[in-house]
């Protein structure tokens, strides 16, 4: 045990040093840093964190906090940075023992935000999902992928989405994305 | 020569349009916006525009289309920009266009290569498999040192270039409600429907203007309008509908399973400046419905001569009157089967255009296209065939016979500088073909047309063997509105387009004695001769035809000649057309750039480049990297002057001399959560881990089901409930599949949940003995001492003020921690261990030396030791089975007969008896130093290199009982002679195991 | 690019979300130590290959996670019908297409 003041650590993400494409077509941006936990187990628990538990494929939101269904029994639980200690504490104290598991992957990944016109064009040219409205509608959210890469995709407004990824594959993705624009030519 | 055969006298505004300059093998032409390299070509008087693949003939532009087999040309664009075997009928014209022929040396005019026309025996059918495929006996070395080289460098078609291709691709998936392919009159009257019904519409088509047919329609009306002015109004009609897609100069090239449909877009290759953005687009379509409305392809004839620069379809004259305002001669002859070449001749005949002759291969052609022809003041030949045609570098005259029965007249020859042959239309039935539905042969109609649907589709129009325009247009506008589910038919008034028919297939009948070649397949140099002699020679299904001839399987796949082919076999056998059958059709229906396939997904966005968060830490550091997997791992750091070997030698020594840190974030990391974690953990791995106590790790071992290890890590208990498990870097996500497959399937009822957190967590591995001395500085909240905190536990506190999971480990038989905090502060943090490791002289080190200090400890590598056949016991790892365990996976496997065998490979360690010779991995081991042939090795090496511990070479191996041959000498031959080695234990660095207590 | 109805998200998706998984329907057995050795091979070892309809496992491993079970026609490459995991094998008409 040491006894003497430590330095505390400072933080850089993955897309430190790269450039991402800006402007009113599309423009891509990293999301702030955000508290992130994955609640696997009784979509009930849900509840204690906040938001109601969302239907399959949806996201379903409560002030600044969201939960996104992945999957049956899983859900990637979003909150402001400054919460990650009180969600945590207080979904441990209030989820029935034995009932769910929460992990903490707040690291784990990142949050973009594609916004614009050409958003969900430049997401077509790795995610085989239909995209439109219609069949993609605001508050959809889902895991997929985007050519080699898993992301989960989730529409906050017709011209916005929030991506999350993988922090390792994120500059893949980012590069992939400002390549996309680029094919586009303004389609 | 400037444009000496561009009428003057039209409407068409493309012909008085911006003159542009290009340039044809050297020479500079003038062309007008609007044009194709063939139409701007034409207008200059110029035919030849290729050499043939095997004979090297000359050739000219036989079709105005995406068919064309003849005219393949390359266009320059500057360094990297070449793309050859392009048709020169659908490269659009630029001001500055560069583009030459293909196929020629030393020249298009004089074709060295041409020789191999006089020496055509050789190329019979066949020659392929004949010459090149035949026993290479000692006797034929000629052959294959001399001809075949000499042979395989003259056919071909154009080179690529070999600089990198500087242009982008682009590709989107994309979805829509109704794709129509094909934008001609039936598809226009289908984008129309669909378009009102409001449903989302894909509306492509190959060329850069839509309308097929009636850009060149200049009879007939439609609904009271020139066919031109209706469509221009149906084009500006469907642009007002927002809901309809349109995309010129996208070729439909592949149909897919649940109407996946591939189009090409060209987007920037008619543009004279390259472009920014993307050259082409590939779109991945996933349509609700599509309308196939792909036409037809007009039919060359078969007869000798038929390929001398000059003849050429009959309709593509007509096209490039009509379109470009392009006469292709001064004095033509027509050669028809069909009806479809009579108006060719009106219209030829009306410009001015000589019309010598209309031979037509019928004894009895309809009455009112005689009376046309009549009134025309043209001659007409009925019953002809055509014996031979004349001119070297242009056709200049035709031999004319009349056919009696089966008696050939002799010829009249008539002097013309183009030939214009219509065998009748083949509708393309490509795309339907490729969505798996069997075409149907109609005997009475002498077509192949779509059978039964088997996706979404339909087809429409003359792709559906529909030619008059009225029907065309209704099947098209009935299928747009079947496609887009609305209903209320429209009519279409049609004047001015008569009704056509007729049609043949096969060669026309010859003079007795014919010497002339006919061909079938232009791109491919395939004649009527060879087709005839593969059956001859005992060829019975097109399918076997066509591979023994080549017929078909140039880069056009036939579009212009697999009906003759098929005729012509089908004559030689004696059967009808649906018994000798139809070869296959398959994507893409044009060639696909390799770049429109490659998209963005090269280079650098090839893979994903997985980095650590401490990465850029090596980076600036200069460390060498290496892959694993698709990670990047600092590989070893070399200071200046050092080599690989110098590095990895000081990391190694250093780190036991003092300490060395190392970036051990790509360990997979699977967090186990629930009240039945420990039961899971029971049955995934071989060890026992209901006793294991929070706050301990241990070493887990993966097996699969079949008993054999496939992963492998430090497993920590954090709680009752919760395991912070490891796995190897590579195995990550296998691992987490694998688990989960067990959990959903096998053992739903278990309470657990699995999540990975290989990502969360950046790890910084500290080891070596002055390794607690080095991170004690920084951590708070967990007593490190010997006693509190022994070898194999975890603790929860912070480093550098982050919370972090420490765990003491090693992979290097040192006093081991390894420090895992949140990502994002990995690399500060691990700059603060650098910080106070440097007051010890800690080294940073990579995987080389991680690997080397693992192997003098007889650690194993899942996937260097094992290879999917390797168990527990094989490694000597027996102590890591929990025995008592009722089950785990692989358990049962473990007990079978061929698992207890005596024989079975054991990990051993091996010491040359050089102490300076390093063994190469991989190599096998035999139990004789000079071991004859076809001796079974004893077992291979699997991990070898230089050790700095021990200042001599060691290996790891798996060697057939092992471990009974302690003591033994054994051999590696080596192509230097066999390299003798001792069979020692695995462990060859404090065996006792003392230093990871420290 | 086939698309796959996951009976879990209850819509379709793109094959490539999906990785295949075997046959299904291939249970382990509940205590495998007091199996045979053939019995033990047959169950590790010996698949089914129909011409036809055929039960297997995939898993939607790119969207939901999970595993479940699909009748593919392996002439015409057709999934008939897919079903949540531990579901009976539903009844299809032995029609090849």
């Amino acid at each position: 045990m040491s006894d003497h003041a430590v330095m505390m650590a400072s933080r850089r993400g993955p897309l430190h040093g790269l450039s991402l494409p800006k402007g009113t077509d599309f423009s891509l941006s990293e999301a702030p840093h955000a508290a992130r936990f994955i609640l696997r187990g009784d979509g009930a628990s849900v509840a204690a964190f906040g938001p109601a538990a969302p239907k399959p494929l949806q996201g379903s939101a409560a002030g600044t906090r969201t939960a996104l269904w992945l999957g049956p029994y899983e859900f990637l639980l979003l909150a402001p940075e400054e919460d990650a200690t009180t969600v945590e504490a207080g979904l441990k104290a209030t989820l029935p023992a034995g009932t769910s598991s929460l992990v903490d992957i707040s690291h784990r990944q990142i949050g973009l935000v594609l916004e614009g016109r050409l958003a969900a064009r430049c997401l077509s040219a790795g995610c085989p999902l239909d995209l439109a409205l219609a069949a993609f509608p605001v508050g959809m959210a889902t895991r997929t992928i985007y050519l080699k890469t898993e992301i989960v995709l989730w529409r906050q407004a017709e011209t916005r989405f929030h991506v999350e990824v993988w922090r390792s594959f994120a500059p893949y993705l980012v590069g992939h994305l400002a390549d996309a624009l680029a094919g586009t030519n303004g389609l | 020569m400037s444009e000496s055969f561009r009428i003057a006298d039209t409407k068409d505004s493309r012909v008085s349009g911006r003159p542009l300059r290009f340039v044809f093998d050297g020479i500079a032409y003038q062309g007008r916006e609007g044009d194709t390299l063939a139409s701007a070509l034409l207008a200059n008087g110029v035919h030849l525009m290729g050499r043939s693949y095997k004979y090297h003939r000359p050739r000219g532009v036989l079709s105005a289309g995406a068919e064309e087999p003849n005219a393949l040309v390359a266009v320059t664009r500057g360094p990297g920009r070449m793309t050859p075997n392009l048709r020169a009928t659908q490269v659009e014209l630029f001001d500055g266009l560069t583009a030459s022929s293909q196929n020629n040396w030393p020249s298009l005019a004089f074709d060295a290569g041409a020789i191999n026309d006089l020496a055509g025996k050789f190329f019979s059918a066949g020659f392929y498999y004949k010459t090149f495929m035949g026993p290479k006996v000692a006797g034929n070395w000629l052959w294959t040192k001399v001809f075949e080289p000499i042979v395989r460098q003259a056919a071909g078609l154009g080179a690529r270039t070999t600089e990198p291709d500087p242009d982008r691709y682009a590709q989107f998936y994309t979805h829509c409600d109704v794709l129509i392919c094909g934008g001609g009159a039936a598809g226009i009257a289908a984008a129309l429907a669909a378009g009102k019904s409001g449903k989302d519409v894909i509306f492509c088509d190959e060329q850069a203007e839509f309308g097929g047919s009636l850009l060149h329609e200049g009879t007939a009306s439609i609904d009271g309008k020139p066919a031109r002015d209706w469509l221009a109004d149906a084009l500006a009609e469907l642009r007002t509908f927002s809901n309809v897609r349109l995309m010129p100069r996208t070729q439909a090239f592949g149909y897919y399973a649940q109407n996946f449909v591939a189009l090409s877009e060209r987007v920037a290759d008619h543009l004279a400046e390259a472009p920014n953005g993307a050259r082409e687009r590939l779109w991945q379509v996933r349509a609700k419905e599509v309308v196939i409305a792909t036409g037809a392809i007009e039919r060359p004839l078969v007869f000798p001569g038929n390929d001398r620069p000059g003849v050429m379809l009959a309709e593509a004259a007509r096209i490039y009157l009509n379109r470009y305002g392009v006469k292709v001669g001064s004095r033509v002859v027509i050669v028809t089967a069909h009806d479809s070449a009579y108006r060719v001749a009106l219209d030829l005949a009306a410009a001015g255009v000589v019309v010598a002759a209309i031979a037509d291969t019928r004894a009895n052609p309809p009455v009112a296209r005689l009376i046309e022809a009549k009134a025309a003041g043209l001659r007409v030949i009925p019953s002809a065939t055509v014996t031979d045609t004349k001119g070297r570098l242009r056709v200049s005259g035709i031999g004319i016979a009349a056919v009696s029965g089966v008696v050939v007249d002799a010829p009249e020859w008539v002097a013309c500088d183009a030939v214009l042959m219509s065998g009748g239309w083949t509708p393309s039935v490509h795309l339907y073909s490729q969505s798996r539905g069997k075409v149907v042969w109609h005997e009475d109609r002498q077509m192949f047309l779509p059978g039964a649907s088997v996706q979404a589709e339909r087809s429409a129009g003359a792709c559906k063997g529909s030619f008059a325009l009225v029907d065309i247009l209704i099947e098209g506008y009935r299928a747009g509105e079947e496609a887009s589910g609305a209903s209320g038919l429209r009519a279409f008034a049609v004047s001015g387009d008569a009704g056509i028919e007729g049609g043949t297939m096969g060669r026309l009948p010859l003079l007795p004695g014919s010497k002339g070649k006919a061909f079938v397949d232009f791109q491919n140099d395939v004649k009527a001769d060879d087709i005839e002699l593969a059956v001859q020679e005992g060829m019975r299904s097109i399918e076997h035809v066509k591979r023994y001839t080549t017929t078909g399987m140039a880069t056009d796949q036939g579009k212009t000649s697999n009906l003759n082919a098929l005729a012509i076999a089908a004559g030689k056998l004696g059967k009808s057309i649906p018994q000798v059958g139809l070869t296959t059709f398959r994507q893409p229906y044009t060639p696909v750039t390799f770049g429109a396939f490659a998209g963005a997904n090269r280079g650098d966005l090839f893979d994903p480049v997985r980095q650590t968060p401490i990465h850029s830490w090596a980076e600036e550091n200069g460390a060498a990297f290496e892959d694993v997997g698709i990670w990047k791992r600092a590989w070893y750091f070399p200071r200046q002057g050092e080599d690989m070997h110098a590095a990895v030698k000081r990391e190694c020594q250093q780190a036991r001399a003092s300490a060395g840190i190392f970036d051990a974030s790509t360990l997979g990391k699977i967090e186990v959560v629930g009240p039945d974690a420990a039961a899971f953990m029971e049955k995934l791995y071989t060890n026992p881990w209901a006793k294991l106590e929070p706050g301990r790790c241990r070493y887990g071992l993966m097996l699969n089901e079949a008993g054999f290890v496939i992963d492998d890590g430090v497993i920590a208990r954090m709680g009752d409930d919760r395991f912070h498990v490891t796995t190897t870097t590579g195995g990550a996500p296998r691992v987490l599949h694998h688990m989960e497959d067990y959990l959903q399937t096998e053992f739903p009822d278990l309470k657990v949940w699995l999540t990975s957190t290989t990502e969360q967590w950046a790890v910084i591995a500290v080891q070596g003995p002055k390794a607690r001395d080095i991170i004690a500085p920084l951590v708070t909240g967990i007593d490190l001492s010997k006693d509190a905190m022994p070898h194999m536990s975890i603790r929860e506190g912070k480093v550098c003020g982050v919370p972090a999971r420490v765990m003491r480990v090693s992979f290097t038989g040192e006093l081991g921690y390894e420090i895992n905090v949140p990502a994002d502060y990995g690399r500060s943090v691990w700059e603060a261990v650098w910080a106070e490791g440097r007051k010890y002289n800690a080294v940073a080190y990579g995987t080389e030396a991680m690997h080397v200090m693992r192997a003098e400890k007889g650690y194993i590598i899942v996937g260097q030791e094992t290879d999917g056949t390797v168990t527990p016991d094989d490694l000597g790892l027996n102590w890591a089975v929990g025995k008592a365990k009722k089950d785990f996976v692989g358990k049962r496997s473990l007990i079978r007969p061929d698992m207890v065998v005596e024989g079975r490979k054991q990990l051993v360690g091996l010491l040359t008896d050089n102490p300076a010779t390093v063994l190469e991995e991989g190599a096998q081991i035999t139990a004789a130093s000079a071991a004859p042939t076809r001796t079974s090795a004893l077992g291979h090496v699997t991990s070898s290199y230089e050790s700095p511990a021990l200042g001599r070479s060691i290996a790891l191996a798996l060697v057939a009982d092992g471990r009974k041959r302690m003591g033994e000498t054994l051999y590696v031959p080596m192509p230097g002679g066999a390299i003798a080695v001792k069979v020692v234990g695995p462990v060859f660095v404090d065996p006792k195991g003392d230093r990871v207590n420290e | 690019m086939l698309l796959i109805r996951c009976p879990y998200c209850e819509m379709e998706r793109p094959e490539l979300e999906f990785r295949y998984g075997g046959e299904a329907h291939v249970a382990r057995p509940l205590d495998p130590m007091a199996t045979s050795d053939d019995e033990w091979a047959d169950y590790l070892y010996f698949r089914s290959n129909p011409r036809g309809l055929h039960a297997e496992r995939w898993r939607h491993i790119n969207g939901c996670g999970r595993f479940f079970n699909a009748i593919r026609d392996t002439v015409s490459d057709k999934i008939v019908v897919t079903y949540k995991a531990g579901e009976a094998r539903p009844a299809t008409t032995g029609e090849i297409a």
